[in-house]
């Protein structure tokens, strides 16, 4: 009698308590992971270490993402997200991210003196010749936005993120499919230099329209692997 | 000198004084007039599959690099091993060796020069491979691209590394001898268990390993990975891995798909989905699901364990409500697609978060993941990590309020216990 009400009871119970979360089945549920470093929708604030991610062009978060998994570049925590993911997944991600067009905040105030910004500028939007060091905007845009399909823009980053790539990539940390310009370049660059163009870049705000440009405008001054379209 | 290196010295003086290198573990000749070979179609094609059942290319591929040409490097606890080239490269990699040599190499744990190699390469499980399966494997070897890459010698410390020790380690824990079917089981179990046993080497994970590295008699009690700090759990225990209790077509998801009504790979296993078992054919995964449901079941220990501190459950509590309870439910049920299909593990009743030691849960929460990409989940949901939004006492009071919880009685976990295992090798 007792056991004919109690498991009715009972299942009454644990049913109630089994309803699972109902989830949604959206890409943007998926790569829940991703937010807790780049933040809601992969739109990481100036203000901390991780970059933002939305909006960034698909080859280059793809290109970022295979460098994690096949040891290009080093950040356990990426690496350990990543591997050994096949690239199908991994360009879903990345065009996914790509495709978020949200607005960006305004860029955190710079510490550094009004010289070291002003050797800072001139070093993103005309180089310096003499030590053979190209434009940022030579590759990553005139509006320094990136260009489709892989080269991302330099604008909306931490300082700390940039600075920190910067010096990965002269010690070799980071890396990129060959020919590596970047590394090139970044082995050019003294330390005053490397602070120099990363705090500058770090205090631009975002211009508008803030998407990467279609097209590099100029015949481009360096080949190099990370440039090339989705494989 | 460490207590290890103290045994392993003591057990080569023993198998000095017994002759150990020079009589009781000597090396077959290879006959010298043989000449490297090309295998049948069918031969290829068999090697291709137990190359994938051995899972031969993660230990012998380093990151991004060319398949099969070795060089990454595995940590041990006795120092850093180096994966060889399996390419036919004739300098480098396997180019010179014949058939006989490949053979001795599974069967017999020997270099091309006879010289006795380091278990890390799973010689102590491919003894059992078939020498049909051997040549297979060889013929499938061969038709790969050939990669110049010179092998990197190991960075053993000594005395690991040296043939005398080899030698004494060999007579302790090697046994030579290609698998042997049980006439008292099904051909399928058999397979099942000459996969498993042999070119699977599952139990270079899940038996654990002795003081000096040995597998020998580990069964499948389970065991930390050496320096990548995940825990392969037992497949002997019904709190761990055991699918003594799931249908065969459950065991066979999990193989194939890396998700299952009743768990999933995470860390290493999703690894081994993805590079192996999901690529097998469906009758050999059949055929492991049988021999795994077979393997024994350990009686349970007793006693509960102690229930954290009311402060450290509170503290687990919130943390739970305000970081997991949005996917994973108030009362760890778990969440699910509106078509009903799993998407986020119920944390109610399981393993994972119960098993001991409990480094699985403090990666799990602390470096998150993907899980394994398969034909059936290509898009699996992630777990963020949250190593860098937690401290590690935090991290310590939600797995012990997991443990703690919804019929859970496990042990609770430190602070200590999450600094040592959320770190590791990538």
């Amino acid at each position: 009698m007792i056991r004919s009400f109690l498991i009715p009871l009972l299942l009454a119970c644990g049913l109630a308590q089994a309803a699972p979360v109902l989830i949604e089945d959206t890409l943007a549920q998926r790569l829940a992971a991703c937010t807790t470093c780049h933040g809601k929708q992969g739109r990481a604030a100036p203000d901390g270490y991780h970059p933002r991610i939305a909006g960034k062009p698909a080859g280059y978060l793809l290109h970022q993402l295979q460098n994690f998994r096949d040891g290009r570049r080093r950040y356990g925590p990426m690496v350990a997200l990543v591997d050994p993911l096949p690239d199908s997944y991994l360009r879903e991600m990345a065009e996914y991210f790509a495709g978020l067009d949200l607005p960006y905040l305004a860029p955190a105030p710079a510490a550094e003196s009004a010289a070291v910004l002003e050797r800072g500028r001139v070093l993103a939007l005309q180089g310096d010749p003499a030590k053979q060091l190209p434009a940022c905007s030579a590759c990553h845009g005139a509006a320094l936005t990136g260009v489709l399909p892989a080269v991302p823009g330099l604008l909306g980053l931490p300082r700390d993120y940039l600075t920190g790539q910067l010096g990965a990539w002269v010690h070799g940390e980071r890396r990129a499919l060959a020919p590596d310009c970047m590394a090139a370049i970044a082995k050019k660059l003294d330390g005053g230099d490397l602070v120099a163009v990363s705090a500058w870049l770090a205090s631009q705000p975002v211009p508008l329209p803030s998407k990467p440009a279609v097209a590099l405008t100029q015949v481009p001054l360096l080949r190099c692997g990370s440039m090339g379209a989705l494989p | 000198m460490s207590w290890r290196k103290v045994l392993l010295v003591l057990l080569a003086l023993v198998a000095l004084a017994l002759g150990a290198p020079t009589l009781l573990d000597r090396s077959d000749a290879v006959a010298d007039n043989m000449r490297p070979g090309t295998g049948t179609p069918e031969q290829i094609e068999r090697g291709r599959l137990l190359a994938l059942a051995g899972n031969c290319a993660t230990c012998h591929t380093t990151r991004g690099g060319a398949p099969y040409a070795g060089g990454r490097a595995i940590g041990t606890p006795f120092g850093t091993v180096y994966a060889g080239n399996l390419t036919p490269d004739e300098a480098t990699g396997l180019g010179r060796w014949t058939a006989e040599h490949f053979w001795r190499a599974l069967h017999q744990g020997r270099g091309y020069d006879g010289r006795r190699l380091v278990p890390a390469f799973p010689y102590t499980e491919f003894t059992r491979i078939t020498r049909a399966d051997s040549d297979a494997l060889y013929a499938y070897l061969r038709t790969l691209p050939a990669v110049a890459q010179p092998n990197r010698g190991h960075e053993l410390e000594w005395p690991y590394g040296t043939q005398t020790a080899l030698a004494a380690w060999r007579l302790a824990f090697f046994r030579a001898g290609p698998w042997q079917d049980d006439p008292g089981r099904s051909a399928e179990w058999n397979r099942g268990a000459y996969l498993v046993n042999g070119a699977g080497h599952c139990v270079a994970c899940h038996g654990g390993r002795n003081a000096l590295g040995g597998t020998a008699d580990a069964g499948f009690g389970g065991g930390l990975i050496p320096s990548r700090n995940w825990y392969a759990p037992a497949f002997t225990r019904a709190g761990e891995a055991s699918v003594a209790d799931w249908p065969l077509e459950q065991i066979v998801a999990l193989l194939r798909d890396g998700v299952a009504p009743r768990g999933r790979a995470i860390g290493p296993m999703a690894e081994v989905v993805m590079r192996s078992t999901q690529h097998l054919p469906a009758a050999d995964l059949q055929a492991m699901a049988v021999y795994l449901k077979s393997l024994p079941v350990e009686a349970v220990r007793a006693s509960p364990a102690q229930p954290p501190l009311p402060a450290v459950m509170e503290q687990g509590r919130q943390l739970y409500r305000d970081h997991c309870a949005a996917c994973h439910g108030d009362a760890g049920e778990g969440g699910v697609l509106p078509g009903g299909a799993p998407a986020v593990p119920a944390l109610a009743g399981n393993r994972t978060v119960t098993m001991d030691p409990p480094a699985n849960l403090v990666r799990a929460i602390a470096l998150g993941g993907f899980g394994a990409v398969t034909a059936a989940n290509p898009r699996p949901f992630g777990m963020p990590p949250f190593a860098h939004v937690l401290r590690d006492e935090q991290i310590a009071a939600v797995a012990s309020f997991l443990r703690a919880s919804w019929g859970a009685q496990a042990a609770p976990v430190s602070a200590f216990d999450v600094a040592r295992f959320r770190g590791g090798e990538d």
